[in-house]
């Protein structure tokens, strides 16, 4: 009963993949058919369903074809294999811009063939379908191994396998708790810094006092507390800038729209929204629109957010919006450095390497800004 | 709560308690008076204008009610369901995201940030409707003819909804600009309420009639008692837990109307998340069994607005709202353990007790 | 066990009932439902308290005291009832020791061990390490059994152990059994089955109405003693009840209401034929589980049809579910009130309504007003005592839930009714009341099929009886064979 329901499941999935890529995007890193079938059966079970980035531009029938059939052009021996495991790009809109760029790169125009693999919270057990995925990956003999693992622990035993059958492994986006000699570079971003960007942005605009309504993340996320931390240091060390409310909207616009509401109500005064991400920006917006309060360049309220959504960039180009701070998605290019390096005998400068990350401003925002680093 | 304050007229007393919907108005008022000495500001409505210049009520209690409107559409719904199958739907988070990604894909046309609407919005509510309604056929089928225990059942689409929410839009975050579509989740021009309240009293209008005019309420009521008896006496159970799952899917098509309309998005893993919880407790909230049968809609309604103004009454005391989830648990305690029988029976003792002595004096 | 008594809310359970089991013997209890016989085992085993009474075991000075299961077990009584209680997805093993250990730590090669060895001496077909669920169900019975032996049980009752079994499967239950016997194990057979009493049993107990009976040798008690003594009617004085009521007589040459052909459901009936004339009192008999009431489900369409045919006045007509039974005119009082009949929660208003509120349609509620006036008209009419039509039919007294019940169905207005036990568990009243209302709808025209499992009643009502044996329809009784001596021949199998 539960398999045939999984089997249905899957097959409704993937009419769903393709009624999708029949409406046709006309995005440039067009995601496309990126609908692993695997991940919604019980993944346990299945193989992980891998598939060639080039065959998301021609057949979404490919998509099913077991990892190890997917190794078939790596026998010319002229494409790089890479094994990229992710998380499930319906997470965020960042994943969903991680995932098409890392798409976008490793291509056999590139010189690579790679296969993807995916780990979703929603299904099963994210980090345990991901370390299947990668044995599965070394297996196959892959030479390099492109992780972001979902959880931080249980990669160890993994790795080591990774190394004693040569297969190089690049951690991205995320970092693990494992010894550095099992991996050969580490390509993250730095929360903490991306905090401090945004509050000395603020502590630049010189307001005589600062009260704020922070929209926290999902507490204990790396990018809450990093974006928490630089903010409640400023708090506690200057005088004028005072939290008027700190909660958390767990990433959420609607519970951001419900506490600024609930603050608006009580009458409290407040003059910066500090949103630890662009929906629950946009959530705050929503509630001070409907109170006629007035926000974005040279008005009475700052608004900033954070993830350089396309669409909160505009608002920002809209003045709409006072600042936006970028978590940068766009991974692939690093990797691919990494990987030359290698490829040519060299090793990385460093092992950690961290992203530039900007912080947008309205004032000074373009719409090149937009095109080039909206996800 | 209620029970140390009876002292004389029992008897009156015990036909206001045996009202189905004491409880959650008890707790409303409860709610009420502990706001009002807490802060009188609470009651406070006030006109202002939005930035767009239009006319906008505000204040604690114009929120409660906006807010929880998605809440009480869904309770319908849960009722039905409850009643019916004497289980619970845990997908309806998920099924408002499908339902609410559906409507940005039609509107949308597969273009993320369209510059006018590929489709007019009543298209796009309609299409969510039948898909809403097809996927509460799904979980109504599994539960109905399957025999899988409805949460069992439900949770098929619990896990997978999201995802497929997801691929409706191709893992894109579609933006909807045009402010008509705002309207739904916020206010039309000209009218201070915000229209959700008026969606939600259409509801529950629609509700209203649809008991009266047909035998809904009996149908599912002798299914939920009896399924057996019921089959004997001409009904189709499964054919009635089936409508019941198909309503909710309609009450979540319009719920996904409103919560994609007040942020013109969706975010797939976020939107209405944990709301089924919510929409359970408020069933129960009603003191309708979640084991099924006998349901009391209006009692169900109230629940969800006690939710609600639990939920904005902790924001404005600055509770974390990761901490909301226990506040709740804490009143589903206090109503579990208010209604079960054996404190009912004890508490029915102490009455007699006092109605003999009485007597006695 | 002496004088034992009972009392139920309202009901005197077991009115100073004696019961005696010897060492190495297998003793049948038998009785109708509600004759007491669960209620007697259950005091035995400590699941009730008794009100008065005494219970000794195994020449013990004074009288025992068995306050919960727990007590009977250490006192050797053991239980393995109808269903099966053990834990199918555990092993045998597990079964077999499950709740039984001192302590938190359990030997468990020991355990297989020692369950093998038992299985073994027992004779049991099955291996200590393998799942309980794989086990066929007599098997799964005789680990039970098993248990409840290596508990060094004294006294092993079984309540209908072989209600679920075919014939080799009992065959082999029987063994297990005479081997307890030889061993000492004094057993109490709970069964409905004459012909397995006969060939296990040595002694007989018959209880009825809470009381004894009596007990029996087997060889002293032949069969159709033993229906007599169960029904409560002696064989001897057949003649005089006849008289008592007139049956109402169908009209001859009246044409058939219904007409059922080799009709056979999915409920284990063999296929039957069946008709009923208008006007005509009809009935099925038998003993509890002999398939009177799975035959009129068919009729019905409550159980799945599986073969036959049906023809309602003359034209062919399809009877799949319960709906299309009652587009064409007939009405089905079940058996068993509290599953199939009442909505226990809903008003006496709505139980009235509901089958005709179905048979209206979904869109065509009835107003408020009109249910009320049906509801009172009916209370009225079959005088039904309730606090007010608004009442939950649950905290009615069970007559009255019947009454609902009829009233529900004669509001229908069927061609056809069938009563199936429409007297069972009610008072001396009101089973006069549907005795009577049942003559007056037939003599109105109405078609009634009565079930009971009091004979003197269908005797009473009754112008032709079907006799049931064993899911077989096996004689058919009219005019001069209607008496009690004919009929409870034909129950028992005719072998006197």
């Amino acid at each position: 009963m539960k398999k045939k329901l999984a089997v249905l499941l899957t097959g409704a999935m993937v009419m769903a993949t393709l009624a999708g890529c029949g409406g046709g995007s006309e995005e440039a890193a067009a995601p496309a058919a990126e609908a692993p079938a695997a991940e919604e059966a019980p993944a346990a079970e299945e193989a992980p369903a891998a598939e060639e980035a080039p065959a998301a531009e021609e057949a979404p029938a490919a998509e099913e074809a077991p990892a190890a059939e997917a190794e078939a052009p790596a026998a010319d021996g002229e494409l790089i294999t890479v094994g990229i495991i992710n998380n499930d790009p319906s997470e965020s809109g960042y994943r969903t811009a991680n995932d098409a760029d890392l798409k976008a790169a490793f291509t056999e125009e590139n010189g690579y063939s790679a296969s993807f693999a995916y780990g979703n919270p929603a299904v099963g057990n994210a980090n345990e379908d991901q370390v299947k995925a990668a044995q599965q990956f070394i297996q196959d003999g892959v030479d390099y191994l492109l992780l972001s693992a979902a959880d931080t622990a249980g990669w160890d035993t993994v790795l080591q396998d990774a190394q004693d059958q040569g297969v190089q492994v690049i951690l991205f986006d995320r970092t693990i708790d494992a010894d550095d000699s099992l991996y050969a570079a580490s390509i993250v971003s730095d929360m903490d810094k991306e905090g401090q960007t945004a509050v000395d942005w603020l502590a630049n605009q010189n307001l005589e006092t600062y009260n704020i309504i922070h929209l926290q993340g999902q507490m204990g996320s790396a990018a809450q507390q990093g974006r928490t931390k630089a903010l409640d240091d400023k708090v506690a060390a200057e005088d004028n800038w005072n939290m008027v409310e700190q909660q958390t909207a767990s990433w959420n616009a609607e519970n951001a729209q419900q506490i600024v509401q609930s603050v608006i109500s009580s009458g409290k005064e407040f003059n910066v929204i500090y949103a630890e991400n662009d929906d629950m920006a946009k959530g705050a917006v929503a509630a001070l629109d409907a109170a006629n309060i007035s926000h974005g360049v040279g008005k009475d309220v700052i608004v900033m957010g954070f993830d350089c959504n396309k669409w909160a960039l505009e608002e920002l180009l809209a003045g709409n919006w006072n600042y936006d701070g970028q978590c940068n998605p766009f991974q692939s290019s690093y990797i691919d450095d990494v990987i030359k390096t290698l490829e040519s005998g060299g090793t990385p400068a460093e092992k950690v390497i961290i992203m530039d990350e900007k912080g947008f401003d309205a004032s000074t925002i373009t719409q090149e800004d937009v095109d080039n680093y909206g996800i | 709560m209620a029970n140390s304050e009876k002292t004389s007229n029992a008897g009156f007393l015990k036909n206001l308690v045996r009202n189905q919907c004491f409880i959650p108005i008890a707790a409303l008022l409860l709610l009420a008076v502990f706001n009002l000495i807490a802060d009188p500001a609470f009651f406070k409505i006030t006109l202002g204008y939005n930035s767009t210049g239009n006319p906008v009520l505000s204040g604690f209690i114009i929120d409660i009610i906006n807010n929880g409107s998605e809440l009480a559409i869904l309770a319908i719904g849960m009722t039905l369901v409850t009643a019916a199958s004497g289980g619970q739907d845990i997908s309806v988070g998920a099924a408002i995201a499908i339902a609410g990604s559906v409507i940005l894909r039609v509107l949308c046309g597969g273009n993320a940030r369209p510059e006018t609407l590929q489709a007019p919005i009543i298209v796009a509510f309609l299409v969510a409707c039948v898909v809403a309604m097809l996927f509460g056929a799904f979980n109504g089928i599994l539960v109905a003819y399957f025999k899988i225990q409805p949460m069992i059942a439900t949770l098929i689409l619990y896990t997978a909804g999201r995802s497929i929410a997801a691929w409706i839009n191709n893992n894109e975050l579609p933006v909807i600009s045009d402010p008509k579509f705002a309207y739904f989740g916020g206010f039309i021009p000209g009218i201070p309420i915000p229209t959700p309240c008026f969606i939600a009293v259409a509801c529950m209008i629609v509700i209203a009639i649809v008991l009266k005019v047909t035998n809904l309420r009996l149908y599912t009521q002798a299914v939920g008692i009896n399924q057996s008896s019921s089959k004997l006496n001409g009904l189709n159970p499964e054919m009635i837990k089936v409508m019941a799952f198909v309503i909710l899917g309609l009450c979540v098509a319009v719920a996904g109307l409103i919560k994609v309309s007040r942020v013109s998005s969706i975010n797939y893993s976020v939107i209405a998340k944990d709301i089924e919880m919510d929409a359970i407790l408020a069933v129960a909230l009603g003191g309708n069994a979640l084991s099924g049968g006998k349901f009391n809609m209006a009692a169900s309604i109230i629940g969800a607005f006690v939710i609600q103004c639990l939920t904005t009454t902790l924001y404005k005391f600055g509770v974390s709202s990761t901490a909301l989830p226990a506040y709740k648990a804490v009143v589903v305690i206090l109503l579990v353990i208010v209604s079960a029988p054996t404190v009912r029976e004890y508490f029915d003792t102490i009455m007699k007790k006092m109605k003999i002595s009485k007597e006695v004096a | 066990m002496r004088n034992i008594h009972k009392i139920f809310p309202g009901v005197h359970a077991l009115q100073g009932v004696d019961f005696t089991l010897r060492k190495g013997e297998i003793h049948a209890l038998m009785g109708e439902n509600g004759a007491g016989k669960s209620t007697l085992i259950k005091v035995l085993t400590g699941v009730y308290g008794k009100e008065e009474g005494d219970i000794f075991l195994d020449g013990t000075d004074g009288p025992v005291a068995i306050h919960s299961p727990q007590d009977a077990q250490n006192m050797g009584i053991s239980t393995v009832y109808q269903e099966i209680t053990l834990c199918p997805n555990l092993t045998v093993a597990e079964n077999m020791f499950i709740a039984r250990t001192k302590g938190a730590v359990q030997n468990w090669k020991k355990m297989n061990t020692d369950t093998d060895r038992i299985l073994e001496s027992l004779q049991i077909p099955a291996r200590a390490s393998q799942q309980l669920g794989t086990c066929s169900l007599a098997v799964q019975q005789m680990i039970a059994i098993a248990r409840a032996v290596d508990m060094e049980c004294k006294v092993l009752i079984l309540d209908e152990p072989t209600s679920s079994l075919d014939e080799q499967e009992v065959e082999k239950l029987f063994k297990l059994m005479r081997d307890l016997r030889a061993k000492g194990v004094g057993i109490i057979f709970v069964t409905h089955f004459l012909e397995q009493v006969y060939e296990v049993c040595d002694r007989i107990t018959v209880m009825r109405d809470g009381k004894l009976v009596g007990e029996y040798e087997i060889e002293k008690l032949p069969r159709v003693q033993l229906v007599s003594k169960m029904l409560g009617k002696e064989v001897d004085d057949l003649s005089d009840i006849k008289s008592e009521t007139k049956a109402f007589q169908a009209e001859k040459g009246a044409a058939p209401v219904l007409e059922a052909e080799g009709l056979v459901s999915n409920a284990g009936i063999k296929p039957f034929d069946f008709h009923i004339n208008k006007g005509e009192v009809n009935g099925f008999t038998g003993l509890l589980g002999s398939g009177r009431s799975e035959c009129v489900r068919a009729i019905f369409g409550a159980d799945r049809v599986t073969g036959g045919k049906v023809k309602m006045n003359g034209k062919d007509v399809k009877i799949a579910k319960p709906l299309d039974a009652m587009k064409n005119g007939i009405a089905y009082l079940p058996e068993d009130r509290k599953v199939d009949g009442i909505v226990g929660d809903l008003s006496v208003r709505d139980n009235i309504i509901l089958a005709q509120q179905v048979l209206k349609g979904f869109f065509k509620p009835f107003s408020k007003a009109e249910a009320n006036k049906v509801a009172d008209e009916y209370i009225k009419l079959l005088n039904i005592k309730t606090a007010s039509k608004d009442t939950p039919i649950k905290s009615l007294s069970g007559g009255n839930q019947q009454k609902v019940i009829l009233a529900r169905w004669l509001f229908t207005h069927p061609e056809y009714l069938i009563l199936d036990e429409p007297t069972r568990g009610i008072d001396v009243g009101t089973k006069v009341d549907i005795q009577k209302l049942v003559l007056q709808l037939a003599s109105e025209g109405m078609s009634v099929t009565f079930i009971s499992s009091e004979l003197d009643e269908m005797l009473r009502t009754c112008s032709r009886l079907i006799v049931m044996r064993d899911r077989k329809a096996v004689g058919e009784l009219t005019g001069e064979d209607l008496n009690q001596g004919t009929v409870m021949n034909t129950i028992a199998g005719g072998d006197k």
